[in-house]
């Protein structure tokens, strides 16, 4: 990462404030008024909006191998995904991802 | 339930959080892993987790700083993935909005998964708790998750050094992502946003400065939408 600290401390505070200031605010501001039908909607799929989308390239294109795709991740990354869906459990779900992972490393050498 | 002892509110928060710890614990102790490897000191990886107490938006954040990402998307990515905490705040605004402006503020600042689900449960089948019972009940399902968080982060920032490339951390974040996601898959709905996601971020992964993962986000929410009407719609 070439960010300097100045860059650093600007992403920390930048995002402690604008987490906060969306935490306060119907609780703090806005107060009890109800929102509309369509940005609940909408709010409701923010983290399956962004983080599968943020995933996806790290898992296909790990820096580690220099971008090529490697059988090992790849699987970890199924059986993650997998054990989630079954169980409806996120610890879970690391857990065997990582047993995987070192599993296949440990085959694949 | 004896309501009597207020006290014993923080006490039932504090129960009902406490299994929680045992996926704050690992996720906080891989944030200080992953942040120190990605060259954050320690004032950083602290401040971060205590200024922001937000998991998926600190990894999120590290990921766009990684890659290269300038500040504004840095920030634009990370707090996307904090939007869905402004319905947290809608949500809890009628039981606990008639507090006073420091512990609501207080308040804005513990909300994170965890203590809004445990709370807005308690508050819609106990609905006849008091305003300060409710407040004690918030902070209560933090008391343990809150500090275990803070200490979590500083063991892993501390030993996150020590520990050797072999360990394959650098995948240690996408299986987390991963085992966030799987459990939200919940409706047709969640799943159709998480495939344009995936598909849209893929496709646009050569656009500059993270650009394609803010406009595959935009379209996904939209598609996630979308799907929930059409559903409703073919249900009535």
């Amino acid at each position: 990462m070439s960010m300097g600290t100045g860059e650093i401390w600007t992403v920390i505070l930048g995002l402690a404030i604008g987490t906060f200031l969306i935490r306060f605010s119907f609780l703090g501001i806005v107060g009890n008024r109800p929102l509309p039908a369509w940005l609940l909607r909408l709010l409701r799929y923010t983290p399956v909006a962004v983080l599968p989308g943020l995933v996806a390239p790290l898992v296909l294109w790990p820096a580690a191998t220099g971008g090529t795709p490697d059988a090992a991740r790849l699987l970890a990354a199924i059986a993650t995904l997998a054990i989630g869906l079954i169980a409806r459990n996120t610890l879970f779900a690391i857990i065997g991802g990582a047993a995987t992972l070192y599993t296949m490393l440990w085959i694949l050498g | 339930m004896p309501r009597s002892n207020p006290k014993s509110l923080v006490w039932q928060g504090a129960r009902d959080g406490a299994p929680f710890m045992l996926v704050i614990l690992p996720f906080a102790l891989l944030f200080g892993v992953v942040a120190t490897e990605a060259g954050l000191n320690l004032a950083e990886v602290m401040g971060m987790s205590v200024l922001v107490i937000a998991g998926a938006a600190q990894f999120a954040a590290l990921q766009q700083m990684v890659g290269e990402a300038p500040v504004v998307m840095v920030l634009a990515t990370a707090l996307a993935v904090n939007l869905r905490m402004a319905m947290y705040s809608a949500s809890l605004t009628p039981y606990l909005g008639a507090a006073p402006l420091w512990k609501r503020a207080f308040a804005a600042y513990l909300m994170v998964d965890q203590s809004y689900m445990l709370s807005i449960a308690k508050f819609e089948t106990e609905p006849d708790l008091s305003l300060s019972e409710k407040l004690r009940y918030y902070f209560g399902t933090m008391i343990l998750i809150g500090p275990m968080w803070y200490a979590a982060s500083f063991l892993g920032a501390v030993v996150g050094k020590a520990i050797p490339p072999e360990f394959a951390l650098d995948f240690a974040v996408p299986i987390t992502f991963l085992a966030m996601i799987a459990p939200m898959l919940r409706t047709l709905a969640h799943v159709a946003a998480a495939a344009t996601s995936v598909i849209v971020a893929l496709l646009l992964a050569g656009l500059p400065y993270g650009a394609g993962l803010l406009i595959a986000a935009a379209l996904a929410m939209a598609v996630g939408a979308g799907v929930e009407v059409a559903m409703q719609r073919g249900r009535t």
